[in-house]
């Protein structure tokens, strides 16, 4: 007689209670393939625990979130945000699609310049820019967003000395109805910090002046908060304009919009939340079509998008270690992806799925790392299925923040592959070894051996 | 020998009672089958070898969960004080 599937036996506490019509489902559906591949035949070739990146979800997403915004307004511009994910292969994809580069550091503008982006199409932003490469920059012409009045005058001494007009804008920080407020980057609107950078920028003569930047935050849930930034930046433009007759070549609203990932502590899922590309994208562009400025100097339009764009192209697939019962008797799943990994753990309530059923049941559970540290959780409860030691699991939306914020902390980063249009992988990111770590350290001849 | 408590109610779907306490349970299929068993004074002998015969899991494996099971059962305050 054939035997019957095996399942663990459980006995789960039922906790009564008002049932609410809102409730989400507990089924977990599991996660096979990516982009039609089997996510087993990946980790059996690549190893585990393994990052996956879509190029097609990648590709896709970004022609979703271009046509909202082109379908509205007559010049738009994306920049890829590199520290969201400054992996080449990834950053290419983004300017084969006709992205410019956005950097926050002389190591990823390097990076841009490295990949082939030419110095013209390069936004510097962020507060630390050294004077090398504000030289740099310069010399190349690329965009210098000015974050503070001694960059600002940094840039007027090198421009002097240089003799080169940089291109410049400021970024402006101000109340848009989120809080906490965003104002340590930037010059503030509303005290008239940035009219006065502006005019400041304007007298000196040998800068120019060519765009009006903000970043009014991060997993923005309103865009109404990127209607009034609009607003606001346009009336900075309009008053340029009508007080020393400068028409400005570009509006950057920098990024921040939601991805789908649900925030830790949501009611409600990201998936369900989140508005789309065409809400931000109507908010924004109408703002600006609304604005005073004329029609024919109306500038491009910018945005410097990373985590609504990729998030959603990254998988984290790995294996089940271990399974243990805490001391209150919940569940608790040990997983080969820790914190270390998966950055974003901090922020989200992840979305984790088995590779294939397993099983109706689920129980209570809490999904730690490997990590032998406290902090390594992963979920600290989710009704998850009755995974055992050897399964695998499937983390999604992981693209953004984690190949850039991941550290080499106890475990080495794992190797990172793209299935390309056709499904076919490419390792784009080997994993780490002991020698790599090796490689960067020096131990004096004095401390080279010993005796136990 | 692990006893269950006698006044545990166990229905044929998997509803556990506890008039003790008022709390109620649910238990899977394999759950209730195992936790009948252990209520008819069967041993863990007697019940690994009945599982072994009809479900596809190896000794090991199945030991594992058992005792997991029984963990749970005795936090739930299911069994008899030993």
């Amino acid at each position: 007689m054939e035997k019957l599937t095996f399942e663990r036996p459980i006995i789960q506490r039922l906790n009564a209670g008002l049932p609410s019509k809102y409730g989400m489902a507990r089924k977990l559906d599991p996660i096979s393939h990516i982009d039609e591949v089997s996510v087993r035949s990946l980790i059996n070739e690549f190893g585990s625990p393994l990052f996956v990146l879509s190029e097609a979800t990648i590709r896709r997403t970004y022609k979703e979130a271009y046509r909202a915004f082109s379908s509205r307004y007559p010049n738009v511009q994306f920049a890829w945000s590199y520290k969201t994910n400054y992996l080449n292969a990834v950053c290419n994809i983004y300017h084969q699609e006709g992205a410019w580069a956005e950097v926050v550091s002389g190591f990823e503008y390097d990076k841009a310049l490295a990949n082939g982006v030419p110095g013209e199409l390069i936004i510097f932003n962020g507060p630390d820019k050294s004077e090398a490469y504000l030289r740099k920059a310069i010399r190349n012409s690329s965009l210098i967003h000015i974050d503070h009045f001694d960059e600002l005058y940094e840039i007027i001494h090198l421009s002097k000395e240089m003799k080169e007009r940089p291109k410049v804008a400021i970024r402006v920080n101000m109340d848009v109805g989120v809080y906490p407020k965003w104002d340590r980057f930037g010059f503030n609107f509303e005290n008239g910090e940035a009219w006065d950078a502006l005019n400041r920028i304007m007298a000196a003569k040998n800068l120019d002046l060519i765009g009006l930047h903000t970043h009014i935050g991060t997993y923005m849930m309103t865009t109404e908060a990127y209607r009034i930034a609009a607003s606001k930046l346009a009336q900075l433009a309009v008053s340029l304009a009508s007080k020393h007759d400068h028409a400005l070549q570009y509006i950057d609203l920098g990024g921040g919009f939601a991805s789908k990932n649900t925030l830790r502590g949501a009611y409600y899922p990201g998936s369900d939340t989140t508005p789309s590309f065409d809400d931000y994208a109507e908010a924004i562009t109408s703002a600006l079509m609304r604005s005073e400025i004329k029609p024919d100097q109306l500038p491009m339009l910018i945005l410097e998008n990373g985590r609504a764009l990729i998030d959603e192209a990254g998988y984290l697939a790995g294996t089940v270690i271990a399974n243990k019962r805490l001391s209150d008797g919940r569940r608790a799943t040990i997983i080969d992806a820790g914190v270390n990994l998966l950055f974003t753990a901090f922020w989200y309530e992840h979305d984790i799925r088995p590779i294939e059923p397993i099983s109706e049941q689920t129980e209570d559970t809490t999904i730690y790392g490997p990590l032998c540290m406290n902090i390594d959780v992963i979920r600290g409860n989710v009704m998850f299925p009755l995974l055992k030691k050897g399964d695998h699991y499937v983390i999604r939306r992981v693209g953004a923040y984690n190949n850039t914020q991941w550290l080499q902390f106890i475990n080495m980063r794992p190797n990172i592959i793209l299935l390309d249009k056709d499904g076919k992988p490419h390792l784009i990111r080997k994993q780490e070894t002991l020698e790599t770590i090796n490689a960067q350290e020096n131990t004096p001849e004095h401390l080279r051996g010993f005796n136990l | 020998m692990l006893k269950i408590r006698k006044n545990i109610a166990i229905s044929d779907s998997g509803f556990v009672f506890d008039p003790l306490s008022g709390e109620s349970f649910s238990l899977n299929p394999i759950g209730m089958e195992i936790l009948h068993l252990v209520k008819n004074g069967q041993s863990f002998e007697y019940v690994s070898k009945h599982i072994l015969n009809k479900y596809e899991v190896d000794a090991e494996t199945f030991e594992r969960y058992f005792y997991d099971f029984i963990s749970t059962l005795k936090l739930f305050n299911l069994t008899e004080p030993d």
